[in-house]
């Protein structure tokens, strides 16, 4: 089996390089998340006001902010709050989404109804707005940005393992499962959610760029993180009051940071849906 | 002799798959008389829909043409423009697909359909096209054509659809129809009726006809020759007679001796050198003691869904230890029910299920599977491909039930036991840490067996267990099945809608229709003297290879 699937993934991957190129950059992005605070070059909470508003440089290559601080060592710092917010939120509303769609797919009757009405009533919302009101009434901190960017997210798990287990709970194997003595709870908890697992790691995968614009927009209008935390959204936003004066690179880098993360992330999801995609495995 | 209106030279078409080139069809060569019926019959992966496709240009991107011709009235189909080729797809030849629900679009109210056909080949007006549409319905013979203009394919049954799709491939008379296994998947009454109507229309209208099919008798009622491939060769060609009866390729004999018929024995569908398993010596049953209650007894068990009408009603039988019992319908007779209902899977809405004098009826079946009667009741599912779970090797489905119910924990036992059932299904012990997509469908078949005889149960509810298999394969897990009856003293419960095997297998059958019994019996006695309308008809629907050449040698 392992043999196989890496047999099956290389091929893919000779197809389709850019999973290649994403699985990279994720894991980049994952490796400075955990050593970004032991590598970087400069301080970045340490205020400098000689060296304000420097543009890029030898010596700060990304740039200094208007309190002198580094540009590109508060971008890899960031790194790590920004990702642990996204993978903190995606997983919540992933384990519940998961749980609760499965029992919904597979049951059916009552409890679908009333579950896939409260879904559609929370999509009704403007997620971002719905999130904005999320924080601002639990407190502006950064548990509740996680909380938020996890509520938001729930529906879509929701419904999308209640479609996967929908079509699969009339199978041969789930009846067979029962007939060798399962009860309906393990069926759908031993038997139908390992099954979904790999089309739901895809939708983690898109999900988790999706999340980290979710958290980076929260901050960038002043929710949840606070200055002087380094953090992509509120560089972004820090940096918007510059950029009249020409001083693009406090926007830019922090930008394009976000932009990448985000790219990666949605480049593997798409790469991680044809590997998993058994129609392709012939 | 004229020369022929389709000419296949030596035709050889490849697929590249990611293990390499895959060699489909290695060298056909055959011709088609105008208004000629033709059959092309095959088991799965023998190259006789590739064939089909090629002669009409239809082969996906992966499939090439990589030696041969097709001459189509001396034109090399191999070598059209694509331009060309739009003019001869519909106008000259068109194609019956196998499943006609898939093969119409879902969107567009099946009369566009037929005029959107005719439009793409004829100049002509909006309005003529759909009088020519609606002419084309009645031509095939659907009920209150005016209405069904409008209607959508799913409001049609498999059946209309498939008409829908005969009236599109016939709409500008072509000069050959390819059909697919154009009756696969629908009932057989369904069957009989959409094969006549395609006969008589080809004949009709002088149309030459390619069938392809994997059931031979079918071919042998409606085709004057018929070609057998086998993986991508050609290696038979007669007239039905003479290929039943005197079949010269090894192959051919084989697959005429699986087709099962209302005479064959279980016995005669493979050679004893092939079946796969080592025969135990077969004790002779005795019969029951005077007295003895019934392994089985339903009584009076209906079930209704949500609101709608009963799916069953009234259903009584029982069975015997070792007894075979067969339980027939077209689709929708609740035959699927009934031995879900019995297997304890669904509850019933009403009457009484005693198991070995106990009841068993009243259990919810959300509860069943703490019954000490739970590992007694097993099932096998209809489609092999769907009835193992993904994520577990075939060790795993067949040590589910072992640790479940037999509450076996690892270890050498277990090994050992799994091992024990494998072997008595006849798969190999090498193809247990395989996945099911690593499986063949007959090793698929065989697993879900194991799984179901793993705990020894004494009642086994089959579920048209044979259907999504060769007909060879079929043979070989029809006479696996009688074994393990005979020596386990296993009853079977075999749901299906193929009477032939039915009559072979089971001593008894009940005739469903409409959730209601209609007739039941020894099987013998009720296939060779109906006593129903209903149950004559689908007798007489089967195509048997026997009575069809019978029927041809009385026609020449």
């Amino acid at each position: 089996m392992t043999s196989t699937t890496l047999r099956h993934s290389i091929w893919i991957l000779r197809g389709n390089p850019l999973t290649g190129v994403a699985a990279t950059g994720v894991l980049l992005l994952i490796l400075v998340a955990i050593f970004g605070p032991w590598i970087v070059p400069y301080d970045p909470i340490a205020s400098n006001v000689q060296e304000a508003l420097l543009p890029p440089s030898a010596a700060h290559i990304a740039g200094t902010d208007q309190l002198g601080r580094d540009v590109f060592s508060r971008l890899i710092v960031a790194a790590r709050l920004d990702l642990a917010i996204a993978v903190s939120a995606v997983s919540i509303s992933f384990v519940l989404g998961a749980v609760i769609g499965s029992f919904c797919g597979y049951a059916g009757g009552r409890l679908d109804r009333t579950v896939g009405r409260f879904v559609d009533v929370m999509m009704a919302f403007p997620l971002f707005v719905l999130a904005m009101a999320m924080v601002a009434a639990l407190g502006n901190r950064v548990e509740n940005i996680v909380i938020a960017t996890a509520v938001i997210n729930l529906p879509f798990y929701i419904r999308f393992a209640r479609a996967e287990v929908n079509v699969r709970r009339n199978l041969g194997w789930v009846e067979a499962a029962r007939a060798c003595g399962e009860s309906h709870i393990s069926v759908v908890l031993r038997f139908l959610l390992p099954n979904i697992l790999p089309a739901m790691a895809v939708q983690m995968s898109l999900n988790l760029g999706w999340a980290i614009l979710n958290a980076a927009g929260l901050s960038f209008i002043g929710l949840g993180v606070k200055p002087p935390t380094p953090e992509w959204g509120i560089m972004v936003a820090e940096g918007a009051r510059f950029i009249s004066t020409g001083r693009w690179w406090l926007v830019a880098f922090p930008g394009l940071a976000l932009m990448l993360a985000v790219l990666c992330f949605n480049l593997l999801g798409d790469g991680m849906r044809d590997i998993l995609d058994p129609r392709m495995r012939t | 002799m004229t020369e022929p209106l389709l000419k296949i030279d030596n035709l050889h078409v490849s697929f590249s798959t990611r293990r390499g080139v895959v060699e489909a069809v290695r060298g056909v060569t055959l011709s088609v008389q105008e208004g000629e019926v033709l059959g092309l019959v095959g088991e799965s992966g023998s190259g006789k829909s590739v064939t089909g496709f090629a002669t009409t240009r239809l082969l996906d991107a992966a499939g090439r043409v990589t030696a041969g011709k097709i001459l189509f009235r001396g034109q090399d189909v191999t070598k059209l423009s694509s331009d060309d080729l739009r003019h001869l797809r519909g106008a000259a030849m068109s194609m019956i697909f196998q499943n006609p629900r898939s093969a119409l679009n879902p969107i567009r109210a099946v009369g566009q359909q037929i005029a959107d056909a005719i439009l793409t080949h004829k100049r002509m007006s909006k309005e003529a096209a759909h009088a020519e549409a609606l002419e084309l319905l009645r031509a095939v013979q659907i009920r209150d054509p005016e209405r069904r203009m409008a209607a959508y394919p799913h409001e049609l049954s498999g059946g209309m659809c498939q008409r829908v799709m005969i009236a599109i491939a016939i709409s500008c008379n072509p000069a050959l129809l390819i059909a697919d296994e154009p009756t696969t998947g629908l009932d057989v009454t369904t069957q009989k009726v959409v094969m006549d109507l395609l006969a008589a229309i080809a004949s009709a209208r002088g149309m030459a006809t390619i069938l392809i099919t994997h059931d031979l008798g079918l071919a042998a009622r409606y085709c004057r020759r018929i070609v057998v491939m086998e993986q991508g060769r050609l290696v038979e060609e007669a007239a039905p007679r003479t290929l039943f009866n005197a079949p010269r390729h090894p192959y051919t004999k084989r697959l005429v001796a699986a087709s099962p018929t209302a005479s064959s024995r279980i016995e005669d569908l493979v050679p004893e050198e092939e079946r796969g398993y080592v025969a135990i010596g077969d004790r002779p049953k005795p019969p029951p003691a005077p007295g003895t209650p019934p392994l089985l007894e339903v009584r009076k068990l209906a079930k209704r869904f949500d609101q709608g009408a009963a799916a069953v009603a009234e259903f009584s039988m029982t069975m015997a230890a070792g007894e075979s019992v067969g339980l027939v319908g077209e689709s929708g007779s609740g035959k699927s029910t009934t031995s879900r209902m019995i297997c304890r899977l669904i509850d019933p809405s009403e009457g009484d299920i005693v198991f070995d004098g106990q009841s068993i009826g009243h259990v919810p079946a959300r509860d069943f599977h703490r019954s000490p009667f739970r590992k007694d009741i097993q099932m096998v599912f209809q489609d092999p491909n769907e009835s193992l779970n993904p994520r577990f090797t075939a060790f795993d489905c067949i040590a589910h039930p072992l640790m479940r119910l037999a509450g076996l924990r690892g270890g050498d036992a277990l090994r050992q036991r799994v091992e024990e059932c494998a072997q008595r299904v006849g798969l190999p012990a090498d193809l247990l840490p395989r996945f099911p997509h690593q499986l063949s469908g007959g090793q698929k078949a065989r697993v879900g067996i194991a799984r179901a005889i793993a705990c020894r149960p004494r009642l086994l509810v089959l579920d048209e267990p044979t259907a999504a298999l060769d007909v060879s394969v079929q043979a070989v897990v029809l006479q696996l099945l009688d074994r393990l009856r005979r020596e386990d003293d296993l009853a079977l419960l075999f749901v299906s809608h193929d009477l032939n095997v039915v009559r072979m297998i089971c001593g008894r059958t009940i005739v469903l229709r409409n959730g209601a019994i209609v007739e039941q019996g020894e099987s013998r006695a009720l296939f060779d003297n109906p006593k129903s309308d209903y149950t004559r008809e689908l007798v007489a629907a089967i195509p048997n290879i026997e009575i069809e050449t019978r029927r041809a040698a009385a026609a020449l």
